[in-house]
């Protein structure tokens, strides 16, 4: 398993990874596979002790990912690390990341340095999202990052 | 001409990150060719950037945000008919372009002279936000409120690359309109939005979701009906994000948002959408009045100023030209402003194609708009073409013109204005052609007298179920079906687009091609010797029903 680091955060291998109804049995595990049609709401009880969760893409078409990440950032508040996974490609690289994804789990034959320039490739950004942000020039538009 | 008057201007940041497109799209035209991308891979990421393969050829169909494009771009639309194509271009029922024979190695070129005059590919297609459109008569119609312009372009610039909604279930499409009378079809998109102004002085918007045609076409619901100006982009993060997170994607024909609206009900639709509104960080979302008015200064507005009579002008000319006459009766809108007019060219010269243009129309357009109307064109939703602010005196001079470039004729809103999806000449899912039939309905009807006397009445045709031609909004339509390997056409009347928007009804047994031609002179007849003193067809169809009209269209069959 190869892990490309979207950001800062340094992404960590875990040793057991458990699904959602698997969750409440295993009071020692900290970090959990979402289902692509999981609502992350369901792990609220748990976000105290989970420091990964994992989302799945099966096809890099199905967008709900970026939503299921989004809503761990943003309504959960969700603070450790969040990976995507499957069927995932680095023309993805930028949106992932501003969705609030950490990490990748990079699909065999996968090129590294495409998706570094994937992560630099646009100055600024027409919209908010869950990265910290400073305005340029008038209007909507903002560049992103520390 | 630094600010350009009717769309917004770009500065450096804008044009850089144009070039960041470019150059990610080209790296992605070269994975394709080496291998890295498959088909698949491939498919989606060409569509956001407005690359389909149709049947013969690449097709490449260019944004035109909000129908509004400046003199010097529509010039670059006619270079790229001349350079790249087969001389001529296609405008659209949702205000874009597209040009029919591309190479997919040419495509990066294009894409570089369109951005030198600050024009894309983005989100003209794939399951994203598509290009916004609006009201072609905007910032000029004397019945608008709000010029819905400015917040088109700030729709525009969130849409673009968004990160959470550039893989939704499906297309997903906005329109926004800032005049009581909707020409936008609000209700036959995705979100519909409708402004006006609000007691502070800041715009508010009643929005509706879930309409569209397609195969299952359906009237859009009013979700909320005053969004404050400073929630616009709050409130369709909502909206959408629902949409992204509860969209089937198990069957493309129940993947738009419409579908989801029927399965919730509206009502569970707008919790849903107040759910997430509750958990979000408003302050993060807020579309503050700095950033609107920022936006809003990069529109230029045209300095207004019609000396003498000019309203006394036009009217001596059109009682000197009856032929002049006929084309103002149908051809133009109420100005704001009183020695100005609304002039709208038709793209539907009777047998042609209709929305087809030619680099030198184009050209010749791009002209005519510096010298009549600052420079600005606006495509409308029936393919036509719109200069937006005419000075009275001098429409005679603008008609002259136009008449040497055959592009007088004298038909909006009448017969002849017909909208046809490309169908079977060009598009591998249809079931027929639906330019050979518009072209010989446009030809039966091509008198401009004719056309005057039997009013309005629009024509739409698709070539099949898709609706690409809006078949279902005609008054009346024309569906493409396939019988037994033959081109066959099922007839509708009374759908409508405007206010009070409807979904016509199947009048009968579909007909071949000439059969239907026929079947739809017929029916115009009829029509012609039934109506009331002022009455529309529309009218005489609410009035007396289909029943008459059946009979005249099968009467011979
Ligand atoms: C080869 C060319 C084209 C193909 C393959 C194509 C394909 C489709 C398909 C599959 C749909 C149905 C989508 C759905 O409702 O789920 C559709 C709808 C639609 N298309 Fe096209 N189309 C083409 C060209 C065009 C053109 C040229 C226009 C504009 C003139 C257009 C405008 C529309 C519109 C307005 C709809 C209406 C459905 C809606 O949005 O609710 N399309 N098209
Ligand atoms: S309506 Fe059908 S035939 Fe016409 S363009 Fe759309 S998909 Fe093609």
């Amino acid at each position: 398993m190869r892990l490309f680091e979207l950001g800062e955060r340094i992404a960590k291998v875990h040793e057991s990874l458990v699904t959602l109804p698997e969750l409440a049995e295993n009071t020692d595990v900290r970090a959990v596979l979402l289902d692509i049609a999981d609502d992350p709401a369901a792990l609220k009880p748990y976000l105290n002790r989970l420091e990964l969760v994992v989302l799945r893409f099966p096809i890099f078409r199905d967008g709900r990912v970026f939503t299921q990440a989004r809503e761990l950032r943003e309504y959960l508040r969700f603070s450790g690390e969040i990976r995507a996974e499957g069927h995932v490609l680095p023309d993805q690289a930028a949106f992932l990341k501003r969705c609030g994804v950490d990490s990748v789990v990079l699909p065999d034959g996968s090129d590294p340095a495409l998706w570094e320039r994937q992560l630099s490739r646009f100055p600024v950004a027409y919209q908010r999202s869950v990265l910290p942000s400073r305005p340029v020039g008038a209007g909507l538009r903002v560049e992103e990052g520390t | 001409m630094s600010v350009p008057v009717g769309h917004y201007q770009y500065d450096q940041i804008d044009r850089d990150f144009l070039d960041a497109r470019i150059a990610e799209f080209s790296e992605q035209v070269a994975r394709r060719i080496d291998g890295t991308l498959t088909e698949d891979e491939f498919k989606p990421l060409r569509l956001m950037n407005g690359l389909y393969l149709q049947l013969h050829a690449y097709m490449l169909r260019i944004a035109i945000p909000y129908g509004t494009i400046d003199s010097k771009q529509m010039r670059m639309f006619a270079y790229i008919a001349r350079r790249y194509d087969r001389d001529y271009g296609h405008f659209t029922t949702r205000q874009n372009i597209q040009f029919n024979w591309i190479k997919l190695e040419e495509t990066p070129d294009i894409l570089r002279d369109l951005a030198r005059v600050d024009m894309h590919a983005i989100q003209t297609s794939g399951n994203c936000i598509r290009n916004v459109t609006s009201d072609e008569f905007a910032g000029a119609a004397a019945d608008e409120l709000v010029d819905p312009r400015i917040h088109a372009e700030i729709l525009r610039q969130w849409s673009t690359l968004h990160p959470e909604f550039t893989f939704l279930p499906r297309k997903f499409k906005i329109a926004i309109s800032g005049s009581p009378n909707d020409r936008v079809a609000a209700r036959f998109h995705d979100i519909g939005i409708l402004a006006r102004p609000g007691d502070d002085g800041r715009t508010v918007f009643r929005i509706f979701v879930g309409g569209g045609l397609g195969r299952t076409p359906i009237i859009g619901q009013e979700i909320f009906d005053a969004v404050p100006e400073e929630r616009l982009l709050a409130t369709l993060e909502a909206i959408v994000r629902v949409y992204n997170a509860h969209g089937r994607r198990d069957n493309i024909y129940k993947a738009r948002i419409k579908i989801l609206v029927q399965a919730l009900g509206i009502d569970a639709y707008r919790e849903a959408v107040e759910a997430e509104l509750a958990q979000m960080d408003l302050e993060h979302y807020r579309l503050t009045p700095d950033m609107v008015d920022a936006i809003q200064a990069r529109f230029a507005v045209p300095t207004l100023s019609a000396p003498g009579n000019p309203a006394q002008e036009l009217a001596n000319k059109r009682r000197e030209n009856p032929e002049f006459d006929l084309w103002v009766r149908s051809n133009t809108h109420p100005h704001r402003d009183a020695g100005h007019i609304i002039a709208v060219v038709s793209l539907k010269p009777a047998g042609g194609i209709p929305g087809d243009a030619t680099s030198a129309q184009m050209d010749r357009l791009a002209d005519l708009a510096d010298e009549y109307s600052f420079g600005e064109l606006r495509i409308t939703h029936l393919q036509n073409i719109v200069l937006g602010h005419v000075r009275q005196d001098r429409l005679y001079d603008l008609w002259t013109s136009l008449k040497e470039v055959d592009l007088a004729s004298a038909n909006i809103g009448l017969i002849g204005d017909i909208v046809a999806c490309p169908g079977l000449d060009y598009c591998a899912l249809a079931n027929a052609r639906s330019i050979p039939i518009a072209q010989k309905l446009g030809a039966r009807f091509g008198d401009a007298s004719l056309q005057a006397e039997i009013g309005a009445l629009r024509i739409n045709i698709s070539g099949c179920i898709n609706a690409c031609g809006h078949h279902h909004a005609g008054h009346i339509g024309l569906l493409g079906v396939d019988k037994r390997g033959e081109e066959f056409f099922q007839i509708t009347l009374g759908g409508r687009a405007e206010n009070g928007a409807s979904i016509g009804t199947i009048l009968g047994p579909a007909l071949p091609e000439d059969d239907t031609v026929d079947a739809i002179a017929r029916l115009v007849d009829r029509y012609l010797g039934m109506r009331e003193k002022g009455e529309t067809f529309l009218d005489t169809l609410d009035r007396l029903g289909d029943a008459p009209f059946k009979e005249a269209a099968y009467e011979t069959v």
